[in-house]
């Protein structure tokens, strides 16, 4: 089982006791979001829509690339990766 | 993450209590669930991430209120996130740039009536230092410290603008491969300027995780987004004024995040239940360039949503490959029977020359972008060339020599005499 620490927005510190950043096991995303929904009951439902995917307004990042750009929920989590999760905000 | 008093704000405010003076706006709702919230430092709503917007209660302004105010957008004041008196505080007071009539433009495209908004006009020469003078305003209300952004270059250079000019610190994140205009640009004002071994959206990422820890920096663009892209509303109130109060037929917009055209629109909506315009159809038109066009190719494939893209375009200051307005882009120009284009940097150039040579406007790559999706609109049929068409200019052409340098140059090099001018033919 592979460990990897989650960086968790403001938004969403209310789930983790204003932890800005969390440790969560799995070997992919979808594994970790179900970890931390374990640890942290409620921030799944935030993370993802009612059909499981990644909302619409929400960014995750493994290590430094876009999930969206890699294999979504099924991107894999190496041991000591890095996932962030960030509101899509973006300005020019 | 209670926020501190900082110098600006008159009051000490935090997230939990009344933000400080907004104006006329009264409340943060969700664009995509509808959530409500108080108004405050918030800009991803708390059920579904969505974007925030500002509500308002526009009591009983009238034209001639804004007719009597400043020559600058806040004569906008009493439709914007900001106090009555935003006016007496230290700002760049950008606005009021010109509607130039372009009917040189308009007989070399084959259109009957076209008007260019060139926001280069502006103090830092682009609409950027609009939503930062908001963003300003809502900044000192809700006591925010330090005035900050990622940016692809025009928005870097109205924050350290804006931050030098009222006197407070800025810190400024952009993309290490930048125009160097943009660089110097920026760097001139002082303060905290730090480019990135990445692209945008990488640098945008960063933003936003800085702006977790960072409870007393205002990114503009991130954490006071809402109030933020509030300012480009006056773009659409300024060309509605100088038409004589009413709205044009077509309007072509540049699209980077999507923030200006969505809120154009939302400007046009407004003045019609103002009763300030008559409400009649327009339709909306999204410009972007090949190399970063992730609406446009949502457009054309008919999807709802944007899949982002990795940028490669001349057109710097539109390249955000992950636009989180795009999908209410798509919304708007459905909505109004508009669409959206893009364009190859060659015609990006030529959009650039084109202007240029028609209009006496030099404009940066984003308004090459502009006039190169107009032409494509016109010669495919899309746009209507009987039908009066806006389309904004929302740089200056100084911050993007390198767009043209290698395609323009003097007429001829000659000797300091009369035979040499006439050797050369130039007579």
């Amino acid at each position: 089982m592979s460990t990897v620490s989650v960086r968790i927005p403001t938004i969403l510190r209310t789930y983790t006791g204003g932890e800005s950043e969390v440790k969560a096991e799995g070997a992919t995303l979808r594994a970790v979001i179900a970890d931390l929904e374990a640890s942290h009951t409620g921030i799944a439902a935030r993370i993802l829509d009612d059909n499981g995917k990644i909302r619409r307004f929400v960014n995750v990042y493994v290590g430094d690339e876009d999930v969206r750009f890699a294999d979504g929920l099924d991107t894999p989590t190496p041991a000591g990766a890095q996932v962030s999760i960030i509101p899509a905000v973006a300005g020019g | 993450m209670g926020r501190k008093a900082s110098l600006m704000a008159p009051t000490p405010v935090n997230d939990l209590t009344p933000a400080g003076n907004l104006g006329p706006a009264t409340a943060l709702v969700c664009r995509e669930c509808g959530h409500r919230r108080e108004l405050g430092a918030f800009y991803a709503c708390e059920e579904c991430f969505g974007p925030l917007e500002i509500e308002y209660d526009f009591g009983g302004l009238t034209r001639a209120d804004i007719e009597s105010g400043p020559a600058n957008i806040w004569r906008y004041r009493g439709l914007l996130p900001v106090p009555e008196n935003v006016a007496d505080t230290p700002n760049t007071e950008p606005g009021l740039t010109r509607l130039v009539r372009a009917d040189n433009l308009a007989e070399a495209l084959g259109l009957q009536r076209l008007w260019v908004k060139d926001d280069s006009g502006n103090p830092t020469h682009s609409f950027k230092d609009r939503v930062v003078a908001v963003a300003l305003a809502a900044a000192r209300e809700l006591g925010f410290k330090v005035l900050a952004c990622p940016s692809t270059g025009n928005l870097a250079n109205a924050v350290a603008a804006a931050a030098a000019r009222a006197g407070i610190r800025s810190a400024v994140f952009v993309p290490s491969n930048l125009e160097q205009q943009k660089i110097i640009t920026t760097a001139v004002y002082g303060g905290t300027f730090v480019t990135v071994d990445g692209n945008y959206d990488d640098v945008n990422r960063l933003a936003s995780e800085i702006a977790g820890e960072q409870d007393d920096w205002a990114f503009v663009n991130v954490n006071v987004r809402p109030y933020y892209a509030e300012g480009s509303k006056t773009l659409g109130y300024e060309i509605a004024e100088q038409l004589g109060w009413r709205l044009p037929d077509q309007i072509v917009v540049p699209v980077a995040s999507g923030s200006q055209l969505t809120k154009i629109d939302k400007a046009f909506q407004e003045l019609i239940k103002l009763g300030f315009v008559e409400d009649r159809p327009y339709r909306v038109f999204g410009a972007q360039a090949e190399g970063c066009g992730p609406v446009s190719a949502a457009f054309k494939a008919g999807h709802d949503v944007v899949r982002p893209v990795k940028p490669d375009t001349i057109a710097k200051s539109l390249a955000i490959g992950n636009p989180a307005d795009g999908p209410y882009v798509l919304d708007v120009v459905r909505r109004t029977g508009g669409a959206v284009e893009d364009v190859t940097d060659a015609q990006v150039v030529d959009g650039i020359r084109l202007l240029a040579r028609t209009e006496g406007i030099f404009g940066e790559t984003a308004g090459g972008v502009t006039v190169g999706v107009l032409k494509k609109l016109i010669d495919d049929g899309t746009l209507d060339p009987s039908a009066e068409t806006v389309i904004i200019n929302s740089g200056d052409g100084l911050k993007t020599l390198d767009a043209v340098s290698p395609v323009v140059a003097p007429s001829a090099n000659i000797a300091p005499s009369l035979a040499a001018f006439r050797a050369a033919g130039l007579a």
